[in-house]
């Protein structure tokens, strides 16, 4: 029994660490622009086909393609929070319809993204697995992309998480999350930080869907079901908690190897959805949020 | 002058005479159209119901359901599974209870909180749906996908017509009732509705529920004319996408603002789609974003909008035209 689960459970947190890092950039979205982002997933599928195209196309090593998706993909996130957003917020006459207004917009942008996308790869399956050699690692037989995806996914966590905390224009966007007229009156530039911050989200999602690429095959259509899992699990996490994320991102890989072990891979998103709901009726803020 | 005057004082009289034109326009449909004209019709009154009936609860409140299509699958396979045992009447009563009992649990774990947890939740419910029934075809069952008797077109499209009559009504019965008043306050200011003695989650999922009520009956009449359903087309995410698309388009400021989104988008979906289906979406996308950033209030707002501007530019010209006959005289 042990050995069956323990592989399970590992696995588990190596494919967590990428649904964390998706929901960190999500979380970020919320918690710094109050935008419920809902285009996530595709940038994630953005990153992914970019990355295929990259590594197929022109050989490139999809370690590196991040070098050259990572500002194009930040440059769009960045320009959408700069000019949609902002112009909706400006508009808003209240915090609570902004929020409904940037949902339904995020929604179009979806529609764009993803049919673009579509018009330019079209629908099919677009396999560039990376290191798939087999390593053996205490007793046990691991696929090497699965750890590096882990390793990579964690030491960006712990980054965005330092930057976040430590440095000065972190700082700026803490204080423009928790009270932007404020932020702006001590010099913050707070409509910057708002893009860059939207940016930054969109970034990580890309490099999540690089990570991805490594390990499936990816197609146009892998957006909606990712924005699902960031959802559901910056929701575990707690709304705006970045370390929440990350930690119920590595749940949720757990959980999700466990019922696709022992239950049925179809059940997966009907578990989610009963922890969500347990969740949301004992502890509505979240693993991590605070009250 | 007269005419003018007999529009202003007759207005209530003239809009049921419309409503008249339009209720024997489609009656009398099937006597000259061809089949696949009636079939486009009824697909479009399908949408106004799902787009009226997704207005009556998020156009006012501001709580943005994301999953009509839970519900309208949720009508389709309530006629999948009963429509050898019961009567076709009956059956849409059920689904739509059906829906309703389903909303009202949804409503009640997710509503008590901030808005955009309930976004959150009702944005994934679609996958949940989809795996759940899925995962109950195949283990239990033992089959994949339902098939439906179809039924002709004629008894489709009065059953949708009623169903129709009925949701627009209610609609119209509950934005003027204190329900209604309730709903718009939420919508402005949840904290002080709650003070002015508003029971908030009560008023939200009562209302939720009878909007999904309704996209659960329009789910019955849809399914036999699919002739098969499973999981993945019961619970196509795009029945959940277009309501929305269609209540902002329209507008939903008003009662008739998603019924005209209905009546245009529907039209267009039913003759484009087949087609050019990537550019079809791609151009909602945009249309969605460039409506929300400068046409908050839909196609609907926009009359307003343009009586007011018109209605200063004449007064404007009335003045200076008497101005000019003061300096004469």
């Amino acid at each position: 029994m042990v050995e069956r689960i323990l592989p399970l459970i590992l696995v588990g947190i190596f494919q967590g660490s990428v649904y964390g890092l998706l929901a960190m950039g999500l979380s970020l979205q919320y918690g710094v622009c109050r935008v419920l982002n809902i285009t996530h997933g595709e940038f994630v599928m953005l990153g992914a086909v970019l990355t295929y195209t990259l590594h197929i196309g022109f050989n490139v090593n999809p370690l590196l393609a991040p070098v050259i998706l990572g500002p194009l993909l930040f440059a769009i996130g960045f320009l959408l929070q700069a000019t949609l957003f902002r112009g909706l917020k400006a508009r808003a006459p209240s915090p609570a319809a902004f929020e409904g207004n940037a949902l339904l917009a995020a929604f179009g942008v979806m529609y764009i993204i993803e049919y673009i996308a579509r018009i330019t790869w079209s629908g099919r399956l677009m396999p560039s697995y990376y290191l798939v050699d087999i390593v053996s690692f205490l007793g046990m037989d691991f696929v090497k992309n699965q750890i590096v995806t882990f390793a990579i996914a964690l030491a960006l966590g712990v980054a965005v998480y330092l930057f976040l905390s430590r440095s000065r224009m972190g700082r700026a966007i803490r204080a423009t999350a928790e009270d932007p007229g404020t932020a702006g009156l001590m010099g913050v530039n707070t409509n910057m930080i708002l893009a860059f911050a939207f940016g930054l989200g969109a970034l990580l999602a890309g490099i999540g869907g690089t990570l991805l690429s490594m390990k499936i095959a990816v197609s146009t259509t892998l957006g909606f079901s990712n924005t699902v899992i960031a959802l559901i699990v910056v929701v575990l996490g707690g709304l705006g908690s970045i370390p929440g994320s990350f930690v119920a991102g590595i749940l949720i890989g757990i959980v999700s190897m466990l019922v696709a072990g022992f239950l049925e891979p179809v059940l997966t998103v009907p578990i989610y959805y009963a922890m969500l709901m347990v969740l949301l009726l004992v502890r509505p803020t979240g693993i991590l949020g605070k009250k | 002058m007269d005419i003018t005057r007999f529009i202003s004082t007759h207005r209530k009289l003239l809009l049921v005479g419309f409503l008249l034109l339009i209720l024997i326009f489609i009656t009398t449909l099937p006597l000259y159209a061809r089949p696949s004209d009636v079939r486009v019709l009824t697909t479009i009154l399908i949408y106004v119901v799902l787009a009226v009936s997704w207005a009556l609860f998020s156009g006012t409140t501001g709580y943005m359901s994301l999953a009509p299509a839970a519900f309208l699958g949720l009508g389709m396979y309530t006629m999948a599974l009963l429509q050898k045992e019961l009567p076709f009447f009956l059956i849409i009563a059920i689904g739509g209870l059906v829906a309703f009992a389903f909303a009202l649990l949804i409503g009640l774990v997710t509503l008590r909180l901030r808005g955009i947890y309930f976004a959150i939740f009702t944005f994934g419910l679609v996958v949940f749906m989809t795996e759940i029934i899925q995962f109950l075809e195949t283990r239990l069952w033992g089959r994949h996908g339902q098939a439906i008797i179809p039924i002709d077109n004629e008894t489709l499209l009065y059953t949708m017509l009623v169903l129709v009559v009925v949701t627009v009504l209610a609609t119209y019965f509950i934005r003027r009732s204190r329900y209604g008043l309730a709903l718009v306050s939420i919508g402005g200011n949840e904290e002080a509705a709650e003070h002015m003695g508003i029971n908030t989650t009560r008023t939200k999922v009562f209302i939720f529920a009878i909007s999904s009520m309704f996209m659960g009956a329009a789910g019955v009449v849809t399914a036999p004319s699919l002739i098969y359903v499973n999981a993945n087309i019961a619970f196509s995410v795009f029945y959940s996408f277009m309501p929305i698309f269609m209540a902002i388009f329209g507008g939903m400021g008003q009662l008739y603002g998603p019924v005209i989104g209905a009546v245009i988008f529907g039209y267009l979906e039913k003759t484009l789609r087949a087609q050019l289906y990537s550019y079809f979406m791609l151009g909602f996308g945009i249309i969605m974003v460039v409506v929300i950033l400068f046409l908050p209030n839909g196609i609907a707002g926009l009359v307003p909008m343009l009586q007011s501007k018109l209605g200063g530019v004449i007064a404007r010209l009335q003045k200076g035209s008497q101005g000019e006959q003061h300096a004469n005289t």
